[in-house]
């Protein structure tokens, strides 16, 4: 393909279009949604235009900080265990029979049709005292008695993960299908184990998509707002939880808007960060 | 004895043949050059040797010890891809050191050893290199380099020198030849192409349909062929089906004298090198043809003769050659000694 750098205004024309795009649906929204977190609230409900900074100083409150701590963790912990279960997993299948591996890539792709909402109460009944997977336990002589295992912190991480894994699989799947057999294979007849040439290769020759996979699920993760209150108990609340109840249930607009514009700023950081740690490993 | 022996190695793939009882025995210190088309079975020997694929059947014994079982990472033999398998997240000096690292050696004795062994491929000062920023010829060099890091007891190279082009795949060629006596390593080359054969190897293994059809020194593969499939393979030749009997044969050209056949055949095929058919005008040979075409390259000049139905090739040098024209009826004079009868 030939590559010219572009001349004339004319050139340009073809970028007219995602540019408009992007500038409606995108840039107006988030922009009208950082002057609102500067607006001045009315306690009768809405919001009067001025330049205040009172939504964000309430937000470094102990409290709220703690909320976003918390949900930067989980969202952490998701994506690391995601990476963990699905590395391997995406290893295996890539290097399956093609039937194989196409069964396995329809079930995952059905998860993705699932909402949030469906994948939320199914979770909290398979995870209830009264119909859930403890009874099977007890039925197998495992458990003395059913146990609710919802609603707690390990419930919404499962909720979290089963929801998230199917992004983990295919964002690794074409990177790990390209990977070349014969690495394995070399690093094989140079003497190591198979598990220690999948740690020595195969690891290291996908950091960059493990890096990139992780991030995405955080980001993913991050975002998720039913899923902490379905599953979960208030302290195990996100801070997507605590902006959808500022906006829509306490009619704060510009302290939701102040929260939202710190999520997106602390996200765009962390992966501006890791995206940086990546390009030094890679000059290294 | 030692060295490596094969004993009936059969590998097969959901019921289809790859490998067909190979034997084979490898006295230490060989070149070996495994020789054949695609699809041969030739790839499929070599990684049942490294331990990469289990054969359906058969043994293999290193110095007398059988070593069937043993998984590829404790046979200790080194190996070449053909697509290299140069692990990209290394630069070259790590990628040679490797072998020593997953043997938990010190950091300063692998460096040590990645030097002596980046001397040993002239890669001198290369070790920081990526190995992104390497050339073809220079990715093959630490390939090589670091399937010999652990002084292996076997070098297994699969079509090493198919990426590189011509020019200097000859040079690598001899440069391989000339490591392996250096240090006198049993080595076993996997290659479709039979100059690369003849070039390097102590003992050359021609394959077909998964079988050996011939294992003999270069020389002797090419002045005896023991069949068609060889004779064809191995340079080219001139198959003429031939009758006759004990007292002489005939081809549809005319007969060939000093020629016999075993006692009770009737009929043979007989393979001719090019270089060894003369022409001569006609009258002086008892075999006439009509020329049918003439490939002039310079150096040789390639004449084919129509004889009696059978495309026979002449190949001689411009001195060498009387002046002859398509058209023309000429004699062909075959020396007794360079026609081989082939079993059929």
């Amino acid at each position: 393909m030939r590559l010219e750098p572009p001349r004339r205004a004319l050139d340009y024309a073809p970028l007219v279009f995602p540019a408009v795009m992007l500038t409606v649906f995108f840039v107006v929204p988030f922009g009208i949604m950082v002057m609102v977190s500067f607006f001045q609230r009315q306690p009768a409900g809405f919001y009067t235009p001025a330049f205040v900074f009172a939504s964000y100083e309430r937000f470094l409150t102990a409290f709220f900080g703690g909320v976003l701590g918390f949900s930067l963790g989980l969202a952490a912990l998701v994506a690391l265990i995601c990476v963990v279960i699905g590395f391997p997993f995406t290893y295996e299948l890539a290097r399956a029979r093609r039937s194989v591996q196409v069964v396995w890539l329809v079930a995952l792709l059905s998860i993705l049709s699932l909402s949030e909402v469906v994948i939320g109460f199914a979770w909290s009944t398979l995870l209830s005292r009264t119909a859930g997977i403890s009874n099977l336990l007890v039925w197998l002589g495992l458990m003395e008695k059913p146990t609710a295992l919802t609603p707690n912190f390990g419930a919404v991480l499962t909720g979290m993960v089963y929801q998230a894994l199917p992004y983990t699989v295919l964002v690794l799947y074409p990177a790990m299908a390209r990977l070349d057999p014969t690495l394995m294979e070399a690093s094989r007849t140079l003497g190591a184990p198979p598990l220690k040439a999948f740690l020595t290769v195969v690891v290291p020759a996908l950091r960059n998509t493990i890096l990139a996979t992780f991030i995405m699920v955080f980001v993913f993760a991050l975002g998720s707002y039913l899923l902490p209150q379905l599953l979960g108990r208030p302290q195990h609340w996100t801070l997507s939880v605590l902006i959808t109840d500022q906006a829509i249930y306490q009619s704060n607009m510009p302290f939701a808007a102040a929260m939202a514009v710190f999520l997106v700023l602390v996200t765009l950081a962390l992966v501006g960060l890791s995206l940086l740690v990546g390009r030094k490993e890679i000059a290294a | 004895m030692s060295g490596l022996v094969l004993e009936g190695i059969s590998k097969s793939f959901n019921g289809v043949s790859a490998v067909d009882h190979v034997d084979l025995a490898v006295p230490n210190g060989t070149f070996v050059c495994m020789l054949g088309p695609s699809g041969c079975g030739k790839t499929t020997l070599l990684r049942t040797i490294a331990g990469l694929e289990e054969p359906t059947s058969g043994r293999i014994l290193i110095d007398g010890a059988d070593i069937t079982a043993v998984p590829a990472h404790k046979r200790n033999f080194g190996m070449v891809f053909q697509s290299l398998a140069l692990f990209p997240h290394l630069n070259v000096g790590e990628n040679i050191a490797y072998p020593l690292r997953i043997r938990s050696v010190g950091r300063a004795e692998r460096v040590k050893r990645a030097e002596e062994l980046l001397a040993l491929v002239d890669l001198r000062g290369y070790a920081d290199r990526p190995v992104a920023r390497l050339s073809g010829g220079q990715r093959q060099r630490v390939a090589i380099a670091r399937a010999l890091a652990l002084s292996p007891k076997l070098f297994l190279l699969d079509e090493p020198l198919s990426a590189l082009d011509a020019k200097l795949r000859e040079a690598m060629q001899v440069e391989l030849r000339k490591l392996q006596q250096r240090l006198g390593i049993t080595t076993i080359v996997v290659t479709h192409d039979q100059r690369e054969a003849m070039t390097m190897a102590d003992l050359v293994v021609v394959m077909g349909q998964g079988r050996i059809q011939q294992a003999a020194s270069p020389v002797e593969i090419y002045r005896k062929p023991v069949n068609a499939f060889v004779a064809d393979f191995i340079g080219s030749t001139n198959l003429i089906a031939v009758q006759g009997s004990g007292q002489g044969v005939t081809a549809p050209g005319g007969t060939i004298p000093g020629v016999v056949l075993a006692p009770g055949q009737t009929s043979a095929t007989l393979s001719v090198r090019p270089e060894d058919i003369h022409l001569v005008p006609v009258g002086e040979a008892p075999l006439t043809g009509t020329i049918s075409f003439i490939r002039d390259l310079g150096a040789s000049i390639e004449t084919f003769v129509d004889a009696g139905g059978t495309q026979i090739v002449a190949v001689a040098s411009p001195r060498d050659r009387a002046e002859f024209r398509v058209g023309d009826t000429v004699g062909l004079r075959l020396a007794p000694e360079s026609c081989r009868v082939l079993a059929s």
